[in-house]
């Protein structure tokens, strides 16, 4: 579907939702240059045809008839279709059908000026309890004596993640409003100074790109740049293993 | 002087019940007048200072996006400081400050004086048959403050931090904290800021409330509603909009004030790390209270900039297609619904801050069912001109071009509408494309249109056609080399507000539009590739494009007002509503002998009579079998 309307030159597209917003993107592109023509042919008819030198003499009336009713109903239609069939039950998708399972991968990113601290919650899967008045220990605040952040640990300036799995990214910022905008997953969440809000997608490439800061930040706004790499499975568990310092569930299976 | 001020508010308090007015000395006339027309002036004026002035701010950013790290050319180096930028390169802060004051100046001091304050005062009484405002000195009143809240806004970029930073919509925490480090956090920008729109929206909210009662207590005798010009529908729809949209602004602005200076922190929570140090405020703070209460203001803004344009728009078209406005009454019950629309759409400027399912589902719907409206004021504008017999004056032109110009603007809107297709065009390019469309080539060119057709009405003189074309075809041109491009970048995942253009973020901005060697790369780059990020460039020369297309304007400005041809009628474009019943330049109190309407406002080329116009002030001929009510139902 997708491919045949592909006539916006959209930038490459790497998550399983992201596919569903080209579609909607590109239909609606196409429903706004039909319009579009359709409204420049009659505007250009007009200039060129009712011109005083070529019709002297106004008519008083105008167009009769009701066309222009039925192009404003069909317009209605179309947007009402786009609105119920797509725009509300794919939106509930992406804020209400939260994914579950254990296969699902959660990352906490904090945003800086002007930069990303990533923080992993570790073979454990759990996040150590957060403490905002630790900031100035480490970046994301994590309190260390906590029990679950043995095995956490956090990386800067770079996020991988694994491809094919479901992905939720708590973002959270520690000073100021940023937005974790990551173009090829079609994701963009802003970052509330001390808030928790998550987003959700599935990686289906694999590859390294850059995370964009969607949210004027301060004068090292144009700079704020980080990457994060979508690796195969095996990759990112060897970087789970590389990095968590003390794996307890896993160390004591391998014993 | 001081006895002829006395007299003539004298005569002010009585209603201007006789019209043998005694003229007034020179600073009652030309400072501090309670005369609409010349408040309107005053505001016209002042405006057209603002939206140059903006234009400047816009012409170094856009150099410092195509041109990242090398120096500013000396001519837009004239009015830098080297406080400003180190050896005439612009950094992300200036960057920022200039973009935010960008954005502040073009709407806040440019577009709603010029177009609401402006034309309006200039205009809606002499079209309703009124002497004057409702209430003159408030009227007054809302210039001066108006005016002090210019100065304050400008004087900003004295004072050592330099003017507000933090972009137009100035969102806390980090408007709160930024320029917290000078001795005193009063005389910063940021704060200067904010008490500047104090008085900014404390004038418009004068003005509004003068509109309003303007147009429902002075209308001419027989000047029922239907009978109204467009115009002043629309001037009254504004006057509600800002009535009602600019307090919750003008509560943020004084709350954000008191977090900065008094230690409050209603929009700032607890347990920020800023700078590297901890922020101790009280906390309990919503950095999203901040942006409800901004948007709630801003989203009627856009339709406050909006509307004076169409109603120009819609005023131009009649009189120079030679016929009434197509579906007069459907434009006017569109835009008293877009005007109740506009207030419960605002959090679509919100959607990537974590909204809910049933709220954007909400708001989703509401900004679907907004562009109802507008395209039913769209659609009627553009059938008007069927069966017309078209005049292409200067005014015209600038009318004709506003509708595909304002049409590509309210289309890309579309897709910002929904929440899905957000997460890709969420601030990137594609929504400075999409509102600079609607506000640069849409407003302006219903702006400039206004200009060149009410210019002979208040001067006496026409302006000059051939530097009118001369400022019309490049300005076109010129707008869209600038905002087109926008479009092709935003698809891209351009984001907004880069400094550099997109220079630190090549793997999205350096893909290629054009391969080395293809038709476009030999012709612009020596047959290298052409990259998206190599856009910037020649929106750059846009902007150059643009700039050099005033020239003639201003010229044509200032010099058609001493030697432009002189009008010879009252009503040189024939046109059919009262401003064109007075004399020329309308003299104080505006009309000769009591104004009373017979007709409706667009009687052009009535079936049967001679004259292609039958103005609303001449009675209906006997003999005539034209019919009574409004033409052009739908």
């Amino acid at each position: 579907m997708s491919r045949v309307l592909d006539w916006l030159q959209l930038p490459e597209v790497a998550s399983l939702h992201g596919a569903t917003v080209d579609a909607m993107n590109e239909f609606l592109h196409l429903f706004m240059l039909v319009l579009f023509v359709g409204w420049t042919a009659f505007f250009l008819f007009c200039i060129w045809r009712f011109w005083h030198k070529r019709n002297p003499k106004a008519d008083y009336v105008g167009v009769r008839g009701h066309a222009s009713t039925h192009l404003e109903v069909s317009v209605v239609i179309i947007e009402a279709i786009l609105l119920i069939g797509f725009a509300w039950p794919f939106w509930f998708q992406r804020v209400e059908a939260w994914p579950t399972g254990d296969d699902v991968v959660e990352v906490r990113a904090v945003a800086y000026q002007f930069g990303w601290a990533f923080h992993y919650p570790g073979q454990d899967g759990k996040f150590g309890r957060i403490d905002y008045g630790l900031y100035t220990e480490n970046p994301v605040g994590l309190d260390k004596e906590d029990p679950n952040a043995a095995d956490d640990f956090i990386t800067v300036g770079n996020m991988t993640l694994p491809v094919d799995q479901p992905i939720i990214v708590h973002v959270s910022s520690r000073d100021v409003i940023h937005n974790l905008s990551m173009v090829p997953l079609r994701v963009s969440q802003d970052a509330m100074p001390n808030e928790d809000y998550p987003v959700w997608f599935t990686p289906t490439k694999i590859g390294e790109w850059e995370i964009i800061c969607g949210q004027l930040c301060g004068a090292g706004h144009g700079s704020m740049r980080a990457l994060y790499n979508v690796v195969s499975t095996g990759d990112y568990a060897k970087f789970l293993l590389e990095n968590a310092p003390a794996p307890p569930v896993a160390a004591a299976s391998q014993g | 002087m001081s006895t002829a001020a006395i007299a003539d508010s004298h005569a002010a308090d009585h209603g201007h019940d006789d019209h043998d007015h005694h003229e007034a000395g020179f600073w009652r006339k030309y400072f501090f007048s309670t005369d609409h027309k010349m408040i309107g002036m005053q505001y016209g004026y002042t405006a057209l200072f603002f939206l140059a002035f903006g234009f400047y701010l816009m012409l170094c950013m856009r150099w410092s996006i195509a041109f990242p790290g090398e120096q500013l050319p000396w001519y837009l180096r004239l009015f830098l400081v080297d406080k400003f930028v180190s050896n005439g390169v612009m950094d992300g802060g200036l960057y920022n400050m200039f973009g935010a004051m960008h954005g502040t100046i073009m709407v806040f001091l440019g577009i709603v004086p010029l177009g609401f304050a402006a034309f309006g005062n200039y205009v809606t009484p002499l079209q309703i048959g009124a002497i004057d405002m409702a209430f003159p000195r408030l009227n007054m009143a809302s210039f001066w403050c108006f005016f002090i809240g210019g100065i304050m806004m400008l004087g900003s970029f004295f004072m050592p931090s330099g003017a507000a930073q933090v972009g137009w919509t100035n969102y806390s925490p980090l408007a709160t904290t930024a320029q917290l480090d000078y001795p005193s956090v009063f005389w910063t920008g940021q704060t200067m800021w904010l008490l500047s729109m104090v008085f900014i929206i404390t004038s418009s909210l004068l003005g509004a409330v003068n509109f309003i009662a303007t147009i429902i207590n002075l209308r001419a005798k027989g000047l029922t509603w239907m009978r109204l010009p467009f115009f002043v529908w629309a001037m009254m729809v504004t006057g509600f909009l800002l009535l009602l949209a600019f307090p919750p602004l003008e509560v943020a602005a004084i709350m954000q004030l008191m977090d900065r200076l008094a230690y409050s922190s209603f929009f700032v929570p607890q347990g920020l790390l800023i700078d590297g140090q901890p922020f101790n405020v009280s906390g309990g703070g919503s950095p999203l209270l901040y942006q409800h209460l901004f948007w709630f203001l801003a989203h009627p803004e856009v339709y406050v900039l909006l509307l004076p344009a169409i109603a120009i728009v819609a005023e131009v078209i009649p009189a120079n297609t030679r016929k009434p406005l197509w579906g007069y009454r459907s434009m006017v019950y569109g835009v008293l619904v877009l005007g109740f629309l506009s207030f419960i759409v605002w959090a679509h400027h919100m959607y990537m801050t974590g909204m809910g399912a049933w709220v954007s589902a909400f708001f989703q719907t509401t900004t679907v069912l907004i562009s109802v409206p507008s395209v039913i004021l769209l659609t009627c504008l553009l059938i008007s001109l069927w069966g017309g017999s078209i005049r292409f004056t200067v005014p015209m032109l600038w009318a004709t071009a506003f509708l595909p110009m304002f049409g590509i603007g309210g289309l890309t809107g579309l897709p910002l509408a929904f929440n899905l297709i957000d997460l890709h065009l969420h601030d990137t390019y594609y929504v400075i494309g999409h509102f600079h469309y609607v506000v640069a080539p849409g407003v302006l060119f219903g702006l400039f249109a206004g200009i060149y057709h009410w210019f002979p009405k208040q001067t006496g003189r026409q302006m000059n056609t051939f530097l009118g074309h001369l400022h019309f075809w490049p300005s076109l041109v010129g707008m869209n080399m600038l905002f087109a491009p926008m479009m092709v970048q935003g698809i891209a995942g351009f984001h907004r507000r880069w400094y550099d253009g997109g220079l630190s973020f090549p793997l999205t901005t350096e893909k290629p539009l054009f391969e080395a060697g293809t038709f476009f790369s030999k012709i612009f780059a020596n047959g290298e590739v052409i990259t998206l990020r190599d856009l910037n460039i020649l929106m750059t020369y846009g902007a150059g494009v643009l700039a050099l297309a005033q020239i003639p304007f201003i010229i044509n400005f200032f010099g058609s007002q001493v030697f432009g041809k002189k009008t010879h009628s009252d009503n040189p474009w024939k046109a059919t509503t009262f401003d064109w019943a007075t004399p020329t330049p309308p003299p104080h109190g505006n009309f000769t002998s009591e104004p009373v309407a017979y007709k409706g406002p667009y009687e052009y080329s009535v079936p049967g009579d001679s004259d292609d116009f039958s103005p609303q002030w001449e009675p209906t001929k006997k003999e005539d079998s034209k019919p009574e009510e409004e033409p052009a139902l739908v």
